[in-house]
């Protein structure tokens, strides 16, 4: 797979290609709206499924297995369908634009724009990572909290000292796979697509609409550059196989 | 024991606003798919004309992405069993490099495995214009994910130890490795299958590039009817997208599910 | 700053119905140290946990620090001390963290905290240990810093949950007489579960014999040992053997032989007495006689399973030299006055 890639890259321009990248402001644009939207989602992600995911592993309550459930569901939708999801919300018929013409007597429609796309990239990390946290969350050991208590620490100190630092490495890891799978995230993107520039999509369009190839293959390994970058340094922080829990 | 004061209902709150955000659309979604009018809402009449429709327009993605998701597996399981039996039985650099290579399918977007696959093997008519371009692509994208779960079981089971156990009693290598080893890993192969044809099924990113007007699978149909239809049939070809990946969806949660331990032992833990 | 504790009709029954502990009372003066002894299921931890805080009893139950009621007052603010079986260590934090957390929470200025950290682990002689991580210690290690976490704010109570399981049986011994001799120095009231009988003897002031949730019997280790109460405390501490016989014209008339009876009653009866009890003797002098089953050569003593005597084996142990062989009769002379009648 790799070396597929090397080959694209070996086109007639070369290492001229990324020139091209960094001179031309669209392209560049493009690569910078790209990371500043994946980090972002990444962050407000992580913060949403860790105080769901917490709440769901601490708490036994009727109708918990449900929502565990409805929480999940998404998992396996593919990029268009989750674009598909966000016209449901916030499209020219969606939801939000029927109860904002209720309240204010204007439609509010934002999935076309940099709005809609976080909200779609925020559908499909959200399930991923409520997992990740649950799953850490159920490994940390009560004692430890336990002992906290014991030695006078309030709930937000026991919040603060032990169950955000025992679930660092699962904050670390989901975190960059949300990061990875937002950079490269096509079909949300592409169902969508109206005033949106992001790197997939700039890729998608040098290739198929202006048959620009080597920009093209060039745009993807800086893509795939950046992702693996991400996953690496994550691995690195965590000193543990981050792949693993993917 | 949990003292149910202000900090629960809020958590709660927030959960369920979460669920809704995700669970809201799907609903409207499967709404719009039996709605005769979505725009004039449910009053207009429910319908199975859209459901029809999408069956008359797409049955072909359907089932061709039933075949890539089985063929799909099929290779994985050929090649990704016994890949992950060699990198858990043997140390070294390869191994470990191998291991390394597998959080690929994360970092190499699928747009640019599909890129470099055109590229390399695009003008070959007969292979680019087959659904079997398609399957090889997934192939790439799922394959790890296939070697992780196994691998996974594999390094939690002290494989060595059950080996030698088997050795110890006069066990060949075939008898080994089809009687000790793939009735352990059972439940990783099965975490792993179900997760390759969730994944295959779900598949757009690469797809997209590399099908052709007649290799479509169902993503693209989706895509297509998203862009080209009426919502209410964009809908309904959702909700039958749902009711494929919903098994899938229930068989992982259940193959992830821990085996009770078999006994209750710590007092009060 | 010891104070006494007292436990008023505390009963624990779990959300899914199980009835966990009690209703027990029980009243620990300031500065003894008291252990839970039972096997596991029996509810000492559950009991600890309730007078930790970490669990409240059912209604009606009252926790007391002092004459102070605190059943409402969380964990948090009831000022324990708590030592668990995994340490619990924090492993985001280096020891002199760990040492230093329970300060820190209670906001004392920094020069206080560091000295009172200094001294922590320079009296669990760990002083070297402070910048390390914790998971580079040994389990001995990890267990001095839990000590010398659960100390340093000066709790008014120190609970200890199985804090010597964890740990290899040599370093267990040492470390046990390290805790005894701390907690005599204290003169810190201390609760202290396990399910070891050797550890309970040797650290309590008194013990707690704990069955299914509920007080098999309270005493001094010589009182448990030496008068069981019931069958139960009897087998569960140290070894016991069980003789069945008839009572006829003054003794005890078993299988093996006849044992003189001082005790009341007559008839069918089954008494128990400790190994240590029936000594080994020629063949002329016994008042019994068995054939041994199985030898253990233990080093410093030898284990025989005796058999033949009752219908059961008997357990019995000598400091002799010989080599004893399945098969070979024994004679044994068993002191009257160590027989003990205990209703089932």
């Amino acid at each position: 797979m790799a070396r597929l890639v090397a080959v694209a890259a070996g086109g007639p321009a070369g290492l001229a290609a990324y020139g091209v990248i960094v001179t031309e402001p669209r392209y560049l644009r493009s690569l910078v709206s790209t990371v500043v939207l994946a980090a972002v989602v990444t962050a407000l992600t992580l913060v949403i499924a860790t105080i769901a995911g917490v709440f769901l592993q601490r708490n036994r309550f009727p109708g918990r297995s449900v929502l565990v459930a409805m929480l999940t569901f998404p998992l396996a939708f593919p990029g268009v369908v989750v674009g598909f999801m966000v016209i449901m919300l916030a499209g020219r018929q969606g939801l939000i634009g029927d109860l904002t013409r209720l309240v204010t007597g204007e439609r509010l429609v934002f999935a076309y724009s940099m709005a809609g796309l976080l909200t779609g990239y925020l559908y499909f990390s959200i399930p991923r990572v409520i997992l990740t946290v649950m799953a850490a969350a159920e490994k940390l050991d009560p004692r430890l909290e336990e002992a906290a208590r014991s030695l006078g620490a309030s709930s937000w100190q026991v919040v603060r000292d032990v169950i955000v630092p025992g679930l660092r490495p699962a904050f670390l890891s989901a975190g960059a796979i949300c990061f990875a799978t937002a950079m490269g995230a096509f079909g949300t993107a592409f169902t969508l697509a109206t005033e949106i520039e992001v790197l997939p999509m700039t890729i998608y369009t040098e290739f198929t609409l202006r048959a620009n190839i080597v920009v093209a293959a060039a745009l993807s390994i800086i893509l795939g550059g950046i992702t693996w970058l991400a996953l690496a340094l994550a691995r690195t922080a965590a000193g543990s196989s981050v792949a693993a829990s993917a | 024991m949990a003292r149910r004061g202000r900090g629960f209902w809020a958590q709660l709150a927030f959960t369920v606003l979460v669920a809704a955000f995700l669970i809201v659309p799907v609903a409207m979604s499967i709404t719009a798919g039996i709605t005769a009018n979505f725009f004039q809402g449910v009053k207009s009449g429910l319908t199975t004309r859209w459901i029809a429709e999408v069956w008359r327009l797409y049955r072909d993605t359907i089932f061709l992405s039933m075949t890539i998701a089985l063929a799909t597996l099929v290779v994985d399981l050929a090649i990704g069993v016994p890949a992950a039996y060699v990198l858990a039985r043997w140390r070294g650099w390869l191994p470990r490099l191998v291991e390394e290579a597998l959080v690929l399918p994360i970092a190499i977007p699928g747009l640019a495995t599909a890129l470099a696959l055109i590229l390399a093997y695009g003008t070959w008519r007969e292979f680019r214009t087959s659904w079997v371009f398609i399957l090889v692509g997934h192939v790439l994208f799922t394959l790890p994910f296939m070697v992780r779960a196994v691998l996974a079981v594999l390094s939690s089971i002290d494989l060595p130890t059950l080996e030698e156990g088997a050795r110890s009693l006069g066990a060949s290598f075939r008898q080994r490795f089809f009687g000790v080893v793939l009735p352990n890993v059972r439940a990783g192969i099965l975490a792993g299958a179900l997760m390759v044809v969730t994944l295959s099924i779900g598949e757009f990113n690469m797809t997209w590039m590399l099908h052709t007007p007649l290799t479509k699978t169902l993503p693209v149909g989706l895509a297509d009817s998203y862009a080209s239809m009426r919502l209410e049939i964009g809908s309904a070809y959702t909700v039958m997208f749902f009711f494929m990946i919903i098994p899938l969806l229930i068989g992982i949660q259940l193959a992830a599910r821990p085996r009770k331990p078999a006994t209750l032992r710590d007092e009060a833990a | 700053m010891s104070v006494a504790i007292k436990l008023v009709s505390c009963a624990k029954t779990f959300a899914d119905g199980t009835r966990a502990v009690g209703p027990l009372d029980l009243e620990i003066p300031p500065g003894e140290t008291i252990v839970f002894l039972g096997p596991s299921g029996c509810g000492k931890t559950t009991t600890l946990r309730l007078i930790a805080g970490l669990e409240s009893p059912n209604p009606g139950g009252r926790v007391l620090f002092d004459e102070a009621d605190v059943t409402e007052i969380s964990i948090e603010r009831r000022n324990v001390g708590m030592v668990f079986q995994s340490y619990a260590l924090f492993p985001n934090m280096t020891v002199g963290g760990n040492v230093e957390y329970g300060l820190r929470v209670r906001k004392l200025p920094a020069a206080a905290r560091a000295a009172r950290v200094e001294e922590m682990l320079g009296m669990m002689k760990i002083g070297e240990l402070r910048h390390r991580r914790v998971d580079q210690l040994s389990g001995g290690q990890k267990q001095r810093v839990a000590l010398a976490r659960a100390l340093a704010p000066q709790p008014r109570v120190l609970l200890l949950d199985e804090p010597l399981t964890a740990l290899d049986a040599k370093l267990r011994d040492a470390l046990r007489v390290e805790i005894d001799a701390l907690l005599r120095r204290l003169r810190m009231t201390a609760v202290y579960v396990t399910h070891d009988q050797a550890e309970a003897m040797a650290l309590g002031d008194r013990i707690v014999v704990m069955s299914q949730g509920q007080v098999a019997q309270v005493g001094r280790p010589r009182d448990i040992y030496f008068a069981p109460q019931s069958r139960f405390v009897a087998e569960f501490v140290g070894t016991m053997n069980r003789l069945h016989g008839v009572v006829r014209n003054g003794h005890l008339e078993v299988m093996g032989g006849r044992v003189p009876w001082r005790g009341r009653g007559g008839g069918e009866v089954e008494v128990l007495f400790r190994p240590e009890r029936a000594a080994i003797v020629e063949a002329g002098a016994g008042q019994v006689k068995g054939r041994v089953a199985t030898s253990f050569f233990l080093g410093d003593r030898t284990r025989l399973l005796v058999e033949g005597v009752s219908s059961g084996t008997l357990v019995v142990e000598t400091t002799d030299r010989r080599d004893w062989e399945p098969g070979q009769d024994v004679h044994l002379v068993i002191d009257p006055d160590a027989l003990l009648t205990l209703d089932r």
